[in-house]
């Protein structure tokens, strides 16, 4: 076992540290959002049980997945980093030969037992792949490792674009950025990044699929469809905004529980709790998604050694990148990609990958000082 | 920029560049919270009870028309109409197959009907099914497929009463007869109520209640519907013997007014719309208007009794059996020679018609077809009533006199025809007709003759039914009838045609205290019979039969009667 009891915080933490290496913060602040998630899917589903019997296993699997990754010292991930990230490449690759179709898309693997899309696994075995690669190198990075990182971007990015997933491709080429930036990138070059990118748009839209053109454009003027394409977001406007300041109590959502609000214990689930608890609930909600991310960002900016500082950077924002994208994409500020709202939305895959994420965050923290010797 | 070195933490600018696209993004989604919350709470509010919100109408009962026994003629009874959102029902094709079966319909069609009318919010699939094909619907839960409550007018008599009840549109307003004359009496208002719905449209809850539904209320009739169907029966029996075009009758309560029984030939089913056709949903009796022949006679009479100038007993010379007024020759079948008023009738003389008028003043004769309900409407307030034709006398011609005076050169429908001929036999006071009772429809009786002129009349006229006169078949049995044939020859392109007649009889029973009066009009009568002592008369004998004793009127013309009493005129009541 690691010595990690000096630490500052009180007797309790330093217990559940000593026993668990669990982060109290940031265990106490998920578990709120989680708490709130079902609140909150109780309503949304409808008090249907089934729905919330397998959200709580996954709950529970995600726990224990965040408890064990949390007991495994991070060197030894920085260590696995890169088979981890190749491992998924491969099965990206298996996907695109073998995988299932559902929905029009291959993202799907079958396991026998379970079935599981390797593109979420990307999320996490991306920074971790970064991180690592940076971590062996001299920083800020020169060109020639940027394009490197390039490269071990671009691959899978574009395997899973090709799925075609393109929410979860920007998503997963975000948190890739997101550790090329935090590494010090060079200002003139992220610039000159950033311009490419902007110039890259037209060939985008070049390449996108139909139904994604359709989606921005339907966030631009969702009224001019309001049957079709629009009706997502125009149904998830009103129900927000039926909320007022106080919203309509728990259970008396009638947008959501009418059926008008599509998606509504899924994708769309943030506007279930907007439209019951109003713009009230909306802040609270807010402040403690805020409480978390920035815990991710004290353990980062106290983390010792570059593979730590990077990944829990890394998974911090992009963890704040998923609040933000699926608030900014129900209340109409973004064009609708299918993200989650962390924690709270129905769904298995992405409640495992963030407490696994978590899991690291709470090895960093709690092995730090026994690195620092 | 520097190196950075291992350890050290992120450089401080970077830190705050990552803090502040933080600050901004959480920013934004609180702003985004308070437009959307507060700004536009009022906007988005009202957007989502338009979406959740309907307005629902309840549909409310048409009143039954019944007899005046209370039988039902028409009743609405409840049925189911599947409607659907276009642009949601296309979106579950296995569910428009499942419909398509359970409508009998072909699902191509039904869905190339939808896919025509995909920009509307509402399209009809079937009107009117049956409450069990409704709940089979209801079971598919199809997205976008509703029903709603409707009623069907359904005529347990169908082609019976078709006529006189006319019948209703589908939804049920008043189309024709007298669906269409009481609309606003039988139609209830529609209510509504505002109700929750999901997005399937289904109603969860209601809100409100704008207004209660109100039933339309019941309208009882003045037709007996066991006379009714013996009229019916007996005329379109006659109608096909005689291979005629059509046929009219009409049965009036003498004292009231009332009317008993009217039918028509040819008529149709008003519980089928295929066979609705304008040449069949005409209710003749009412709305058209034909030449009365001698059935008029009666009216020329009682115009020469009501100047003072002629009684009973006054002579007219009507040898050789034929004269000329103007251009035109009046004649009788032969000479009857020197008769008197009763023989006129009795004999149906053309020539003591048209002599008898011609020593009449204009004015006089018009006065009193006039008052018998000639020329105007009864009033009845069936919608399309003719008033038929009876030109103003300054303008008659000496020939108009002449031939009006047994019935060519007016016109007038059989309604009318029926309703003088009450007066006649209410003792001369007529008692405008109608289909309702008194209380819905009551108009001044008035007299129109004296007491009598209208009783001498009435008695010349049993001699029509006896065996020397032109009706021996419409006497019945146990009674005594009076009445008067007509046999009118119809006008063709030029001129009157000749093979082409009306059969009339008119006519009322019990003799002695008319209880009954009756006007039957066979159009046509193709066969070797066509005079209205041949064809009409005997339909006449049967319904009145029939009525009379339904209507459970005492017999004036019993042997044991006869002996004992004579054949005395009971005193009115």
């Amino acid at each position: 076992m690691y010595d990690a009891t000096a630490g500052q915080e009180g007797t309790a933490g330093r217990l559940l540290q000593r026993l668990l290496h669990l982060d109290l913060m940031l265990a106490a602040g998920l578990l709120l959002v989680l708490a709130l998630g079902f609140v909150v899917l109780y309503s949304a589903s409808g008090g249907n049980p089934d729905m919330l019997y397998r959200q709580g296993v996954r709950a529970a699997l995600g726990l224990t997945v965040m408890l064990v990754l949390a007991r495994f010292p991070h060197p030894h991930l920085c260590q696995g980093s890169p088979w981890i990230y190749f491992l998924v490449v491969l099965s990206l690759l298996v996907v695109m030969f073998f995988g299932q179709v559902s929905n029009g898309a291959q993202r799907w693997l079958d396991l026998g037992l379970f079935r599981f899309q390797p593109s979420e696994l990307m999320k996490l075995a991306m920074p971790m792949m970064l991180a690592w690669y940076f971590s062996e190198r001299p920083l800020p990075p020169r060109p020639r490792e940027l394009a490197v990182a390039g490269v071990i971007m671009a691959v899978p990015v574009v395997l899973i674009a090709r799925q075609p997933d393109l929410g979860t491709a920007l998503l997963v080429a975000g948190s890739g950025l997101v550790v090329i930036f935090l590494a010090g990138i060079r200002w003139r070059i992220l610039m000159g990044l950033a311009a490419a990118g902007l110039a890259m748009v037209p060939l985008l839209w070049h390449f996108m699929r139909d139904y994604q053109r359709q989606r921005v454009l339907t966030l631009l003027n969702p009224e001019s469809d309001p049957l079709g394409a629009g009706y997502h977001i125009i149904q998830s406007k009103i129900a927000i905004g039926s909320g007022g300041l106080y919203g309509k109590g728990w259970l008396n959502g009638t947008q959501s529980q009418l059926e008008f609000l599509p998606e509504r214990s899924t994708d769309f689930i943030f506007a279930v709790f907007a439209e019951e608890f109003g713009l009230f609930g909306v802040l609270v909600l807010l402040a403690l998604y805020l409480f978390v991310i920035l815990r991710g960002l004290v353990i980062a900016a106290r983390a010792q050694d570059t593979y730590a500082r990077l990944l829990a950077g890394s998974l911090s924002c992009t963890f704040f990148i998923y609040v933000f994208v699926n608030m900014g994409m129900v209340s109409g500020l973004l064009p609708v990609v299918g993200v989650p709202l962390p924690l709270v939305s129905y769904g298995g895959t992405s409640m495992v990958t963030l407490m696994a994420a978590f899991g690291m965050l709470m090895s960093i923290q709690s092995h730090r000082r026994l690195l620092a010797r | 920029m520097k190196m950075n070195e291992r350890g050290t933490t992120v450089k401080p600018w970077r830190r705050t560049f990552v803090l502040a696209a933080f600050a901004f993004a959480f920013a934004t989604v609180v702003v985004r919270g308070v437009d959307l919350q507060v700004l536009q709470q009022d906007f988005l509010r009202s957007e989502g009870e338009a979406r959740q919100l309907r307005v629902v109408s309840l549909p409310a009962h048409r009143g039954m028309i019944t007899d005046r026994n209370g039988e039902p003629l028409a009743m609405s009874t409840p049925v189911d109409t599947v409607w659907a959102h276009p642009g949601k029902a296309l979106t579950d094709p296995q569910g428009l197959a499942a419909l398509a079966r359970v409508l009998e319909m072909d699902a191509q069609a039904l869905r190339r009907r939808l896919e025509r009318r995909a920009g509307r919010e509402f399209v009809y699939l079937r009107r009117h099914v049956t409450p069990e094909t409704g709940r089979q619907v209801a079971a598919l839960e199809i997205p976008g497929v509703g029903l709603q409550r409707e009623y069907h007018r359904y005529y347990p008599f169908g082609e019976v009463t078709a006529h006189v009840l006319g019948f209703t549109d589908i939804d049920d307003r008043g189309l024709a007869g007298l669906e269409l004359a009481f609309d606003d009496h039988l139609s209830g208002q529609v209510g509504a109520k505002r109700v929750l719905q999901d997005r399937h449209g289904r109603i969860i809850r209601d809100v409100e209640s704008i207004r209660p539904a109100r039933p339309g209320k019941d309208l009882r009739l003045t037709i007996d519907q066991r006379i009714q169907y013996l009229a019916y029966r007996e005329l379109k029996a006659a109608v096909v013997a005689h291979g005629a075009r059509g046929g009219s009758l009409v049965l009036l309560d003498a004292r009231t007014g009332g009317i008993l029984a009217m039918a028509n030939q040819p008529s149709f089913n008003p519980n089928n719309r295929d066979t609705l056709q304008p040449g069949r949903t005409r209710n003749r009796a009412v709305t058209d208007s034909i030449e009365p022949g001698s059935t008029m006679k009666p009216f020329t009479v009682v115009a020469a009794l009501e100047s003072g100038r002629f009684g009973p007993g006054s002579q007219l010379e009507t040898g050789p059996g034929y004269f000329r007024v103007g251009e035109a020759l009046v004649r009788d079948h032969r000479n009857y020679g020197t008769i008197d008023l009763r023989t006129l009738l009795v004999k149906s003389s053309n020539v003591g018609a048209a002599r008898l008028a011609l020593k009449l003043e204009p004015r006089r004769l018009w006065e009193t077809f006039y008052a018998v309900g000639f020329g105007r409407r009864t009033g009845s307030g069936f919608p399309g009533e003719a008033h038929g034709r009876l030109r103003d006398f300054l303008y008659w011609r000496e020939v108009e006199q002449a031939t009006m005076a047994f019935g060519y050169g007016l016109s007038v429908s059989v309604l009318q025809l029926a309703q003088a001929y009450a007066a006649l036999a209410n003792d001369g006071v007529l008692v405008p007709v109608h289909f309702t009772p008194d209380e819905v429809s009551y108009r001044e009786p008035r007299r129109v003759m004296s007491q009598a002129t209208a009783r001498s009349v009435v008695r010349m006229l049993e001699g029509v039914v006896s065996p020397e006169g032109t009706a021996s078949r419409a006497a019945v049995e146990g009674y005594r009838v009076a009445g008067k044939t007509g046999t009118a020859r119809k006008l063709g392109s030029d001129g009157y045609a000749e093979g082409r007649h009306r059969a009339l009889f008119a006519g009322m029973a019990p003799a002695s205290d008319p209880r009954l009066v009756m006007v039957v009009m066979i159009d046509e009568p193709a066969g070797e019979e066509y005079y209205g002592g041949q064809v009409a008369a005997p339909v006449f004998s049967r319904v009145m039969q029939g009525a009379l004793r339904l209507m459970d009127i005492p017999p004036d013309d019993l042997p044991e009667l006869r002996t004992v009493s004579g054949p005395e005129r009971r005193a009115p009541a």
